[in-house]
């Protein structure tokens, strides 16, 4: 895959990832052309196109558009299945994803991105266990959070993810558990997690 | 610890109203990224947008660069940057800033860090550099986290020349007991590979430990790196067939873990790249592919489900399916799937089924007859990207019968096209056609004419100079050319008389190129009107100087006659005072030309003869000029390429090394513009064979008529009338069984009454487009292939055999006659007759020829030496041409290779011919040594003497197979004796041993001899490897004898031609990443001393020259059939400047040294 770009139905930039060393300016400059084309066709035609000289393929979810650039001899459906799965990967994370959530989280977005698609080729095709790597880091986020309000230097506060984002903040667990805290300092978190037959 | 959960519950409330950042989705007010993505979301016009981001962007830089921003805030910061930079505002104060904050944050911050390197910056950035320590730091790391964080960000982006330092780091990952960091660390690899595949070909052995994991995210993200390097060299990974064999069938079975399904489709991912995978292995291999069957049955029927995903996979399995070598019951089943494809209404599918068609289309061209309709409805479909996928089909079955509709059809494409990419493509693709298939000079020049008015400035400049070329050459037939000719002055002229103010500049060049030539062939036309037809031209506005030169040169072709020259004169008095230079002088030129008639029918004369300007491309006229420069202290001319590599800035230094790069401008700048064309021509027939665009080579394979069809089975061999259309396609409504079947029966048997004049046309239609089809499967039945030859084929060069290497000449003389034949291959024995008696012997065609003229030969060449040697060989060559006039012919096919190097080592000169008289006894009692018939065809060495005894006498030979190296072995008996438990063993610590047949024998009877071989193979190339063996026998039982000899052998009996085009070679060239350089001797003493020299190596190597461009050749050759190694050649001063690249790291020092010794030895 040579990039993957997502952009609203009125021709903003979402999200952009290069897969391949591409120069700011052709960079720019692709994008707008490549969101005028895209944003031109009509629903029924085909999700594929001929563009320069790479094959893109694309789809709408919502207001979204979801696009990524692949070389000629890759497989068309698949890329498809690819755009899919991130969204599907967006889906679990966000609860019911929308535009917004894109907007806002943007830095998640290319977190689980990053998790998904490595070099431009699949990582993990197991969506459970892209959601429990960057679930990992989230979880680790949260504890410098606790770090920071010094109420406890041991406390691990983690959130599970929920399909209601809104219930998300609730469910908040802070549990203290300073003897395998301390020893445990350089583990990550999880197994911290997997001891106490959370994770 | 009830307290402390208290404490923990109590402190809740609190906490969440602080901690609102990880609640995801809303974003509190507070939050500074959350207000200011409002604010932008608020606004309506892009002025304000600017203001505030403007705005935004000044307080970053000021908050990021103050000493009190912490850690956390600088997180909140880098992400705002990140939000403008994603608008498309610059933030580089920033990018420093999110480095540090990957070098210094704690995890959280670190990811942020990351990220936002990893947006702002790309590979070439220097500040990446400050990145490196960071990256190493977090490798080491024992969090997880951080470990994977940084493969991710190495995957990223990361400098290429920084590899190295990470790169043991990455590789120790591979053993992590994460199987995340093992994926990841993989992952990395395979980036590196695509980057720089030479940094990381030491670990190929870790590869291999990946594709073994226990984890399938591992073995998965390896697959990446294998389908890379399968790619590349399909033959060293046959070995792992088996494996991947075994593990599509688990996958496909079901067998990995529930988590690896997708919509219930076990790991389609993993699916398709073993598909691809096995498709690269079981290319043109039988063997390899008949493993692979049952497992693309099994993926084909479990695929059977209705979503995008099965359907992914079928299309990869379908492309298997016809990739590999062909089962009947399979392509069955691929056809039928590619039928459901096509036939389905969802226009994805359909776009795919189309493509597929068109990959299978050059197998099995029928299968296009069956799709006919459908076929002729996504012409006129709605979106432009099915139409264009079913022009790209039509391109591919087009043949002499239907050219002119498709060509039709894909001109109309073209006029409503707006895009640039496509219309370079389908213009040439139009120009292939009609040049190809033509069926008359009418169309032709009306089709040429269209491409140059569409194609435009866009079209890639080997279009108008092929077309020019073939008008200058012509075919065979003088009045079709003339004709041509007259037909496109004609049409010129015409197309002048309109408005051409929007016609392309490259048209309007071959406009009044054509002009200028040929203008004189029609009858009845004055001269004058096209003179100011032309003089119109150059005073139109929005014609380029270019262009100007090239109507100039015209018109100074056209200038002569009275009213002609004054014309002309005012047109080059004009030209006087303006202000483009090149102009100035041409003008220059016509006034002095006017003047002197004598002078011009001198420069140019009136019909141009074709082929006899010989463009001096060395330019070898000025050699006085360089050496007096060089005299007067000079600097010595380096060109473009090598003051590149001397910079080192590159590895490669041009992505085309090999092409002719004259500019087209500077061969319009002299008098000798008449020369114009031919230089034109002459770069585009050394591009011809060299970088002509890869369309080109591809196409000439997919000419369908005449081709043998290996992919036609029973079932789709039978004709079928191509009129009768409905039949046709109900064929597959048998088969189709799904909901598609509908849309075959509404195409196949179309009520006549509702819409018969549609119908009507379409069917006319199909008849029209597909009729070359349907007669072509008959056609080759009839072994009919003449229809196939191309319209305008191309005179042969006779003059150019210097250009064209002589590579093309030796494939010339297998079809000339057989006097030319035998001429050359003599002529050439002569010339290259080597001075020492031994190895004029090596270079008889045959080694042993008719026994008397060889005993003849040897007695001279032991006795009188070169002269009476020389004699010999002729003599016994011409016997031996009268004797076996029909080997002969066989003969110059057979390679007979001489064995400088090589011999030396095995005997002594002395030996042999104190042996040679009792051989020749021998042979004189009817025992003549004699290669085993079945590889009396390969090329081969002569036999010498390795040993002898009393009794036993052993020879060797070295046949060179394609793929091994032969060493046979002659035991012959030189007593009366019988000789009893006759053992052979010979052994060789380098080289792998292959077959062996023969080496021991109960008796061997009085005056006989046996023959033995030895397969050998050179997996790792030495430069000599020696050899030792033994025999042992007895002459009475008890009387054992020992013979022990030993021998050498060196790369180059290993070394086998590798012939590939120019264009083949270029690619090649840029994935080797082993190079040596070295400057070798230039043989001067013969013609052209780089020709000379690389003839030389071919000879004593046999190498293969692909091409020799003005003072470069390239050579190629490889490894027995496995690694190649290419050559590339630079005449520089007085030494060859030569450049090897190979895939093998010792390989170009071996061949070098080679290179080296049979340059001397020359």
């Amino acid at each position: 895959m040579r990039f993957m770009l997502l952009f609203s139905r009125q021709g903003k930039l979402r999200l952009q990832k290069w897969y391949t060393a591409t120069a700011e300016r052709d960079k720019k400059k692709m994008v707008r052309e490549l969101m005028q084309v895209v944003l031109a066709r009509k629903p029924k035609m085909c999700s594929f196109l001929e563009w320069r000289d790479l094959k893109i393929v694309y789809k709408r979810y919502a207001s979204l558009y979801f696009c990524c650039a692949v070389e000629e001899q890759d497989n068309e459906l698949i890329t498809l299945e690819v755009i899919h799965r991130f969204v599907e990967l967006l889906d679990k994370y966000f609860g019911s994803v929308c535009e917004l959530d894109i907007i806002f989280n943007f830095e998640k977005a290319y977190f689980i991105l990053d998790e998904f698609l490595m070099g431009g080729e699949i990582q993990d095709t197991s969506k459970k266990s892209v959601l429990k790597a960057i679930e990992q880091a989230d979880l680790l986020q949260e504890v410098r959070v606790c770090d920071s309000l010094n109420w406890c230097p041991c406390a691990v506060h983690f959130s599970m993810p929920t399909t209601n984002k809104c219930e998300r903040v609730s469910s908040v667990i802070c549990v203290c558990l300073s003897s395998a805290c301390l020893s445990q300092e350089d583990e990550s978190p999880r197994s911290v997690l997997e001891e106490m037959g959370l994770a | 610890m009830s307290d402390v959960v208290e404490k923990t519950l109590t402190a809740l409330p609190s906490l969440l109203s602080l901690d609102s950042q990880p609640g995801a989705g809303k974003l509190s007010s507070t939050s500074k990224l959350g207000q200011f993505i409002r604010n932008i979301t608020e606004l309506t016009s892009k002025h304000e947008e600017e203001k505030l981001i403007k705005k935004e962007l000044a307080v970053i830089k000021d908050q990021v660069s103050s000493p009190y921003t912490t850690m956390r805030q600088m997180r909140e910061l880098m992400v705002r940057s990140m939000y403008c930079e994603m608008l498309g505002y610059e933030a580089s104060f920033a990018y420093i800033h999110a480095i540090k904050l990957a070098q210094q944050g704690t995890v959280l911050e670190k990811r942020a860090g990351y990220l936002a390197v990893s947006l702002f910056l790309n590979e070439n950035h220097e500040l990446l550099l400050l990145l490196v320590n960071t990256v190493l730091k977090d490798l080491q790391s024992t969090n997880i986290i951080e470990v994977c964080m940084a493969l991710t960000v190495v995957s990223q982006i990361f400098p290429k020349d920084m590899i190295p330092a990470v790169l043991p780091l990455v590789e120790e990952k591979l053993s992590h007991p994460k199987e995340i960091i093992r994926r990841k660390a993989v992952l990395a690899l395979y980036k590196f590979y695509l980057i720089a595949p030479n940094q990381v070909q030491h670990i190929h052995g870790k590869f291999r430990k990946a594709l073994c994991d226990k984890d399938p995210g591992v073995m998965t993200s390896s697959l990446h790196i294998y389908l890379q390097m399968i790619q590349e060299s399909p033959d060293s990974y046959k070995d792992l067939v088996g494996s991947f064999v075994t593990i599509l069938r688990q996958v496909v079975g079901g067998k990995l873990p529930l988590d690896f399904n997708y919509h219930s489709i076990p790991a389609p991912w993993l699916q398709m790249q073993l598909l691809r995978i096995l498709s690269l292995l079981g290319r043109e291999d039988q063997s390899t592919s008949e493993t692979m069957y049952d497992v693309l049955n099994e993926s084909l029927r479990r695929a059977e489900m209705n979503h995008n995903i099965t359907y992914a996979i079928l299309y990869e399995c379908v492309k298997a399916i016809y990739t590999i070598h062909p089962k009947a019951e399979l392509l069955e089943k691929a056809a039928k799937c590619i039928g459901n494809f096509v036939l389905s209404p969802k226009i994805n599918l359909k776009y795919l089924g189309l493509k597929a068609l068109t990959y299978v289309v050059q197998h099995d061209a029928s299968l296009a007859l069956q799709h006919q309709m459908t076929i002729i409805e996504c012409l006129d479909h709605s979106d432009l990207l099915i139409k264009r996928e079913t022009l790209e089909l039509l391109f591919r079955i087009t043949n002499a019968q239907n050219v002119t509709v498709i060509v039709e059809r894909i001109l109309s494409f073209l006029r409503l096209c707006n895009d640039d990419y496509t219309i370079i493509d389908l213009v040439g693709k139009v120009a292939e056609l009609a040049e190809k298939y033509a069926p008359d000079n009418e169309w032709f020049i009306q089709t040429m004419t269209v491409v140059f008015s569409l194609g435009g400035d866009l079209m890639p400049p080997d279009i108008p100079s092929s077309f020019l070329r073939l008008l200058a050459e012509g075919s065979q037939s003088e009045v079709d050319d003339r004709q041509l000719k007259v037909y496109a002055v004609n049409s010129y002229l015409s197309v002048l008389n309109d408005d051409c103010s929007h016609l392309p500049q490259r048209f309007l060049q071959v406009i009044s190129w054509v002009l200028g030539e040929y203008s004189y062939l029609r009858e009845g036309l004055d001269q004058e009107e096209v003179i100011l037809l032309l003089k119109k031209l150059l005073d139109q506005r929005g014609v380029s100087a270019e262009t100007r030169s090239w109507v100039l040169s015209a018109l100074t072709k056209l200038c002569r006659g009275s009213g002609r020259a004054e014309l002309a004169l005012a047109v080059a008095e004009s030209l006087s005072s303006t202000l483009d230079t090149v102009l100035r002088q041409q003008g220059h030129e016509l006034r002095h030309l006017i003047q002197d008639g004598s002078l011009h029918a001198r420069v140019l004369p009136q019909p141009a003869p074709a082929n006899s300007l010989e463009v001096d491309s060395s330019l070898s006229f000025l050699d006085g000029f360089v050496s007096d420069a060089l005299a007067a202290g000079a600097a010595p001319y380096k060109p473009p390429h090598q003051r590149q590599e001397e910079l080192g800035q590159q590895r490669a230094p041009t992505l085309e090394p090999y092409a002719l790069s004259l500019p087209m401008s500077l061969s319009s700048c002299t008098v000798t513009d008449r020369q114009s064309p031919s230089v034109l021509s002459m770069s585009s027939g050394l591009s011809a064979n060299s970088t002509e665009p890869s369309q080109r080579a591809g196409v000439a394979t997919l000419m369908l008529e005449g081709v043998k069809r290996v992919w036609g089975k029973e079932g789709y061999l039978p004709q079928r009338d191509t009129s009768e259309t409905p039949a046709t396609v109900e064929e597959p409504s048998d088969v189709v069984q799904s909901s598609h079947q509908q849309v075959v029966i509404d195409i196949s048997q179309p009520e006549p009454e509702p819409e018969p004049p549609q119908l009507d046309k379409k069917q006319q239609l199909a008849s029209s487009l597909f009729v070359g089809l349907g007669s072509q499967n008959s056609a080759c039945l009839l072994g009919k292939t003449e229809a196939t030859v191309p319209r305008f084929r191309r005179k042969p060069h006779l003059n150019d055999a210097s250009s064209s290497g002589t590579s093309e000449r030796s494939s010339d003389s297998s079809h000339s006659s057989h006097s030319t034949a035998d001429s050359f291959l003599y002529g050439g024995l002569l010339e290259e007759e080597p001075a020492t008696p031994i190895q004029s012997s090596r270079h008889a065609p045959q080694p042993i020829a008719a026994s008397g003229s060889c005993e003849a030969r040897q007695h001279g060449l032991t006795v009188n030496g070169v002269d009476e040697n020389r004699g010999g060989a002729v003599v016994c060559a011409k016997e031996e041409k009268r004797a076996h006039p029909t080997q002969l012919i066989e003969s110059d096919m057979v390679r007979v290779r001489p064995n400088a190097l090589a011999e030396g080592a095995v005997v002594p000169p002395q030996n042999c011919s104190r042996h040679l008289p009792s051989t020749s006894s021998c042979g004189s009692d009817s025992e003549v040594l004699k290669l085993p018939f079945e590889l009396q065809n390969l090329p081969h060495s002569d036999i010498i003497s390795l040993i002898s005894d009393s009794h036993l006498c052993i020879s060797c030979c070295r046949v060179f197979r394609e793929d091994a190296l032969l060493i046979v072995l002659f035991l012959s008996n030189s007593t009366e004796m019988v000789l009893c438990d006759v053992a052979l063993e010979l052994s060789c610590e380098e080289l792998q041993m292959g077959s062996l047949r023969g080496n021991v024998m109960e008796s061997m009877a009085g005056r006989t001899s046996s023959v033995c071989h030895y397969t050998v193979f050179m997996e790792r190339p030495h430069t000599h490897v020696p050899f030792t063996g033994t025999v042992s026998y007895q002459t009475q039982p008890g009387h054992k004898h020992t013979l022990h000899f030993s021998g050498k052998l060196t790369t180059a009996d290993f070394i086998r031609p590798l012939v590939l085009s120019t264009e083949e070679y270029g690619k090649l060239w840029l994935s080797f990443s082993h190079d040596v350089k070295q400057n070798l001797r230039l043989l001067t003493d013969a013609g052209d001393p780089l020709i000379a020299t690389l003839n030389v190596l071919k000879d004593c190597l046999q190498l293969h020259i692909v091409d020799i461009i003005g003072s470069e050749g390239i050579v190629a050759c490889r490894l027995l059939d496995g690694a190649p190694c290419l050559m590339h050649c630079r005449v520089h001063g007085a030494s060859l400047a030569v450049w090897l690249r190979s895939s093998l790291s010792s390989f170009p020092d071996c061949l070098l040294y080679h290179c080296q010794r049979a340059l001397q030895e020359h």
